[in-house]
């Protein structure tokens, strides 16, 4: 009865919203006016061709005065009502708010979802800002010079006794900062203008894709016991966007391959008598550079040898990179180029040769990687066709750094080497740091 | 005898600002702006607080923080953590590890002020 309720508080609060009289409405449904009265007040039940017909006049879907809308809606009212429980709302007349205030209902509805929707967005914000290296430094930057201009400031505005030198030395610092604040927002919003929202950069392919090679730990263990198994055997295919799930079938495929190649077991006996060089692995199997780096960027830590992940990156011959397996202390940029400066492009300019090369990873926890580095050129268009360029750098880290290893960065605009040959664009991050003896000496 | 902060941080102004406004109040302030030698410092002239950022060259100021909470001489010390980042997994964090106080980036000079006065007892 209360479905039935709802119908008829609707085709009363549609008709108002027409201006149209009971009678009229009654009239052009082929019904008197006094039993539309009965059904507009719960007394009369109605469906089929009349609420076809009384529809039509109100002009309006039969849908949304029957069943269907409204449950979608006492559904939203309910987990709106859920969700604020501290206020007891009275959710046993549900039904009878949402007939008697169909108007109120479809706005607490609306901000119901609007609300999980802004939960949602404040999600993957959170989620990018933890995981976009990019975003993250920018983010700190421009806090650091807003705290400094912020105290800078209210030491001079309250008063207190302050000598002519520190006074100078304050609007020195908020000088500084506001020219690396206005630096670094600059840069910010280019960033984000030119990556879109934040919600429409959180759902790219690849970036589904890598998230979910990350739930999975980067490999995957039910094509690890039967290369063979059927797709639906995979997890977590299901749950993506129809070009995610096309790009993780290309993936899935050449997991596939080099699991077949690269058995678990076999590789993991190698791994404990033949160490983990790429290139001995290699030769000792008989395949590629690429299948080894991927089988051991497959491999958890406690697989290898040295208990250490390894990270895994590609890129085609445009220099974008197609897979990204960040290891800690190597950030892996999701938007933008890369540094020039990775052995990967390297590889890339001089296809079949392989590299090894020790870096330093340019960041604030300054770390030293092995990257083996080595590019592929495959033809699969044929003769005279085009060139299809694959370039992988495996990167493992060090527990020691080597005193002749390249400096390298995650991306011009967060990094922070100053006079670097391949440097693109200016960086964000502030490069001039005094240490505290040298403040000490400027005080 | 002036109560004794050790800031570790690696922001220049900020150094600047918050050594200032607590020297003014009579507190000795000693700085350091490298993670991986943090704990050298705090060993050789123990404070009375630790002022701790989270993002230092070289080690992550909870790195340094789950060290310091494992050292058997120094492991009580109060320490206020700074970081840029206030989102509730890095509070919840931040408690986990051992700080006393949380403050995200930009604070105020009285925050710093009072909560270094508190923390110091």
């Amino acid at each position: 009865m209360a479905m039935q309720t709802r119908i008829g508080a609707r085709i009363r609060a549609k008709r108002g919203d027409l201006g149209l009289r009971q009678a009229d409405l009654a009239r052009s449904c082929g019904i008197s006016p006094s039993y539309l009265n009965l059904i507009e007040h719960e007394r009369r039940r109605i469906g089929g061709a009349l609420l076809v017909r009384i529809a039509g006049v109100l002009q309006i879907e039969p849908e949304l005065l029957s069943e269907g809308a409204e449950t979608a809606l006492t559904t939203a009212l309910r987990a709106s009502a859920d969700v604020h429980n501290e206020a007891n709302p009275e959710v046993e007349r549900l039904d009878e708010f949402a007939a008697r205030y169909p108007g109120w209902a479809q706005i607490i509805e609306a901000q119901h979802g609007e609300v999980e929707r802004l939960q949602r967005l404040v999600s993957e914000l959170s989620d990018r800002l933890t995981y976009d290296p990019f975003l993250s430094a920018s983010m700190h930057e421009v806090l650091s010079s807003v705290t400094a201009v912020r105290s800078a400031s209210a030491i001079l505005a309250d008063g207190g006794e302050i000598s002519p030198e520190w006074q100078a030395r304050f609007h020195r610092n908020i000088y500084e900062d506001s020219q690396r604040l206005a630096t670094s927002t600059e840069a910010l919003v280019g960033y984000l203008d030119a990556g879109g929202n934040a919600a429409g950069a959180a759902t790219l392919p690849q970036d589904e894709v890598e998230a979910w090679l990350a739930e999975l730990g980067w490999s995957v263990p039910v094509m690890e016991r039967n290369p063979d198994c059927a797709r639906d055997e995979v997890p977590g295919l299901d749950e993506m966007s129809t070009s995610a799930a096309a790009l993780a079938d290309i993936f899935l495929a050449q997991y596939r391959r080099d699991v077949s190649a690269l058995p678990y077991d076999a590789f993991k006996l190698a791994l404990s008598t033949l160490g983990a060089d790429p290139v001995v692995l290699a030769a000792h199997f008989a395949v590629g550079l690429p299948v080894v780096f991927r089988r051991l960027a497959s491999l958890a830590s406690e697989d290898l040898p040295d208990g250490q992940p390894r990270g895994l990156v590609a890129c085609d011959a445009s220099g974008t990179l197609t897979f990204r397996k960040p290891v800690p202390g190597f950030d892996v940029p999701h938007h933008g180029s890369a540094c020039a400066l990775w052995p990967l492009f390297h590889a890339a300019s001089r296809p079949a040769s392989p590299i090894r090369q020790d870096v330093r990873a340019v960041a604030r926890d300054e770390q030293g990687f092995e990257t083996f580095a080595f590019a592929e050129v495959a033809y699969p268009s044929g003769y005279n066709g085009p060139p299809v360029v694959s370039s992988w750098m495996l990167i493992s880290p060090q527990t020691q750094t080597s005193e002749l290893a390249q400096p390298v960065g995650m991306s011009c605009r967060i990094c922070a080497v100053e006079g670097c040959p391949a440097r693109r664009e200016p960086s964000i991050v502030s490069t001039a740091r005094d240490t505290p003896q040298e403040m000490d000496a400027r005080l | 005898m002036n109560q004794h902060v050790l800031l570790i941080e690696d922001e220049p102004n900020i150094i600047e600002a918050i050594r200032f406004i607590l020297s003014r109040e009579g507190w000795s302030v000693d700085v350091h702006s490298d993670g991986r030698t943090a704990m050298e410092a705090i060993r050789a002239r123990a404070p009375d607080v630790v002022i701790l950022d989270v993002m230092l060259p070289n080690k992550s100021g909870y790195d340094i923080l789950s060290e310091l909470r494992s050292d058997s001489t120094h492991g009580e010390l109060p320490v206020l953590m700074l970081t840029a980042r206030g989102q509730k997994k890095d509070r919840e964090l931040a408690a986990r590890l051992g700080a006393s106080r949380f403050m995200t980036k930009p604070f105020s000079n009285g925050e710093i002020l009072s909560a270094v006065s508190e923390l110091a007892g």
